[in-house]
């Protein structure tokens, strides 16, 4: 992957360079939810619903060999192959093998944060496969050489003026053109004929029913059935976490997944792929890619839970100011942050830093992952393992070493605001991030514990 | 009932004024306060830095200082959080627990245990609350508004109590302010945008004063809009609850 060197304070330092800019970002993603809270509110057994959609997962957590099995055995039965693979590498050898063995040099992609997370489109093109994603905010990064910015609304920091001349230089539309309905049309005339030349179509799958080996596959464009429909080889990749148990559980997790995501009731395609009609091939790839070791980790086993509905991102304070590829992983946001550390604990040690832990994602989540909880514990690992620096460490020992001895605290309390007082140079420059943009607060003559000792002690 | 009077290191060294009212205000409301000289602080701002370790000799001196109360009551939701969930002393496990189970933020302590009906404060004063996170999400003071759930606030309830305060409505009621402790530096640009972004929304509305219960929150708006040389004060809610009924607002 494009691997970035600057870390999350820097990129989204960058991102806030452009007040107005982040101001529309914070609005845009607060509407939506808004609207999550008005479908929230339309259903009275809201959280008893989320209670439920977290037990269901935790019992496919819990039992996620067998029911692997099972869906092995199900979907084979119904005429699928299956495919494993260990890790992200395995994952796109695979999907390049069936390709190649059927002489597929271009395709067409619906959703799947799970490639995205395999970087299977470099992989492709690498192998001279070009991916064509059909999503449209998909395409819309797709064309500007950019990952997703989010998991559901991948293009959600472009203004539609920049779509409208990344379509102009790729799709020919006419210059200065940002109708959003002109443009989309102009994106269905293109993906059209991308969908009737496809031999192949990969898709992701939002959940996998153990007992009938079908897969659902939520879209709002239907732009994975055209795919999968009219292609003669159609890949479905998931993680292996997608799995529930029954078919009669989807109707919890229809019901929760686009009121999450963006405030619908549901989304406009919710579609079942059980066999492959006559002719084609389906295969299924189901990827592990570090899923067993975080299901080992007792303390973040849970974040498996999460069906990517985005509502972590459209609710946290600091994603909406700090804009998607601020995570520079391809699940962003609050449960990225506690998802990547797993995949990689050095390249990812910043994520779980980038939180006030306010805890607004892990009430909004569907499921109830305890997310701030999770990125509170990351931070202990990370720590533990040496992913820090000399200076922090440092400075957390000196720091605890004055608060935990009460003369030492005093004095240097007392010799602090008195330094504050006669040199307010000296804390308030360039030096100090806080006086940046902020004001230290006034130093008292005296500090609580001394008036306490002049006033009250009897 | 023996009340031990926790005050973080930041308010003892920064806003006395607001350990001052505290006090003040559970004695007017009858209780023994005592407040034990050898406290420091909490130990949060090591364990939410990933140093959990570092913080056992914080909460052996805490244990120390504060074992021997039937209640310990603090002016800050956070700092009574982290004690109530990160409490613990190997050596001294029982009385860790006692600690975790009899610590109170202030207003919590008002509604909860001392049940307090009214109170005789006047503040005549547009007043914008802000719901600190580690309060309302972690104490439950307020009802959080991602839940679908009924709405109630202990702060508000007992501002409502005080004569002459009017609280001004917000457009998003329990918005992170974006202190977060050490996240207030190291992630500098997005802390400060969303501490002017709380600011604007209670300057929209016409508030006078920013109240909540902990001033870290308070201190980090307060550094916003002192740079912005906005009129607006920021007064801890134990400094409105303890207003004087005599005494005119602002004074």
């Amino acid at each position: 992957m494009n691997r970035q060197t600057a870390d999350h304070a820097t990129l989204a330092d960058r991102f806030n360079e452009n007040e107005p800019r982040v101001d529309w970002h914070d609005q845009t993603l607060w509407w939506v939810r808004a609207k999550r809270d008005k479908m929230a509110r339309s259903i009275p057994e809201w959280e008893q619903l989320r209670d439920t959609a977290s037990a269901i997962k935790r019992n496919a957590l819990g039992n996620l060999y067998e029911y692997l099995i099972q869906f092995e055995q199900q979907a084979t039965q119904n005429g699928a192959i299956v495919h494993w693979a260990a890790d992200a590498a395995e994952h796109n050898r695979i999907v390049t093998g069936i390709l190649q063995q059927h002489g597929v040099r271009h395709l067409v992609k619906s959703k799947s944060m799970l490639t995205e997370e395999c970087h299977l489109n470099p992989h492709l093109a690498a192998n001279g496969i070009e991916v064509i994603d059909t999503d449209l905010g998909e395409r819309i990064v797709q064309l500007a050489k950019e990952p997703p910015s989010h998991i559901v609304l991948p293009c959600i920091h472009k203004k539609k003026e920049e779509i409208g001349e990344l379509f102009h230089e790729h799709l020919g539309t006419p210059a200065g053109n940002a109708d959003p309905q002109f443009l989309t049309a102009a994106a269905r005339q293109h993906l059209r004929k991308e969908f009737l030349q496809a031999k192949a179509a990969v898709t992701g799958v939002n959940f996998a029913v153990a007992e009938t080996g079908e897969m659902v596959v939520c879209t709002n464009e239907g732009n994975a059935d055209m795919g999968a429909h009219l292609a003669d080889i159609h890949i479905a990749c998931m993680g292996i976490e997608k799995i529930i148990p029954q078919r009669k559980h989807l109707g919890v997790f229809l019901r929760l997944l686009a009121r999450s995501a963006t405030g619908q009731p549901i989304t406009t395609y919710s579609s079942h792929f059980r066999q492959p009609r006559a002719g084609q091939e389906l295969h299924i790839v189901l990827v592990d890619n570090g899923r067993s070791r975080q299901l080992g980790r007792e303390d973040f086993r849970n974040s498996l839970k999460c069906i990517r509905c985005g509502a972590c991102m459209n609710t946290c304070p600091v994603y909406r100011r700090s804009g998607g590829h601020s995570y520079h992983t391809a699940v962003a946001g609050p449960i990225g942050a506690i998802l990547a550390p797993n995949l990689d604990m050095k390249d990812y040690a910043d994520l779980p830093f980038a939180s006030t832990l306010c805890g607004s994602c892990s009430n909004v989540c569907p499921v109830k992952i305890d997310i701030h909880q999770q990125l509170y514990k990351w931070r202990q690992v990370l720590v533990k393992e040496g992913h820090t620096t000399a200076s922090k460490t440092a400075g957390m020992k000196m720091m605890s070493g004055v608060l935990s001895a009460p003369r030492t605290y005093r004095a240097a309390g007392k010799m602090g605001r008195w330094v504050m007082r006669a040199f307010p140079g000296m804390v308030n420059n360039r030096l100090n991030p806080w006086y940046k943009q902020r004001e230290m607060p006034a130093p008292p003559a005296q500090s609580f514990s001394q008036w306490y000792e002049k006033n009250k002690k009897s | 009932m023996k009340v031990g009077l926790f005050i973080p290191c930041y308010i003892d060294q920064f806003y006395p004024q607001v350990g001052i009212a505290t006090l003040q205000l559970l004695e007017k409301l009858g209780c023994e306060v005592e407040y034990p000289q050898g406290q420091t602080c909490c130990g949060q701002p090591m364990a939410n830095s990933g140093y959990e370790h570092l913080t056992h000799q914080c909460n052996s001196l805490f244990i120390k200082n504060f074992a021997d109360y039937d209640y310990i009551v603090g002016p800050s939701g956070s700092c009574v959080l982290h004690i109530k969930d990160h409490l613990h002393d190997p050596a001294a496990e029982t009385a860790a627990t006692h600690i975790r189970e009899r610590i109170y933020e202030l207003t919590e302590f008002l509604t909860d245990v001392l049940r307090v009906q009214n109170l005789p404060a006047r503040f005549p004063c547009k007043v914008g609350l802000h719901q600190s996170c580690h309060g309302q999400r972690g104490l439950g003071l307020a009802q959080m508004s991602e839940l679908v759930a009924a709405p109630f606030s202990k702060p508000e309830k007992l501002l409502r109590m005080v004569e002459g305060v009017e609280l001004v409505p917000l457009d998003r009621q329990d918005e992170c302010c974006g202190f977060g402790g050490t996240f207030c530096v190291t992630e500098e640009a997005v802390s400060v945008k969303m501490g002017k972004d709380r600011v604007v929304d209670h300057v929209k509305h016409g508030a006078e004063v920013i109240t909540g219960t902990d001033v870290s929150c308070l201190m980090h708006m307060e550094g916003i809009l002192r740079r912005q040389h906005a009129g607006v004060k920021v007064m801890h809610i134990a400094e409105i609850l303890n207003q004087n009924i005599h005494e005119q607002a602002n004074s």
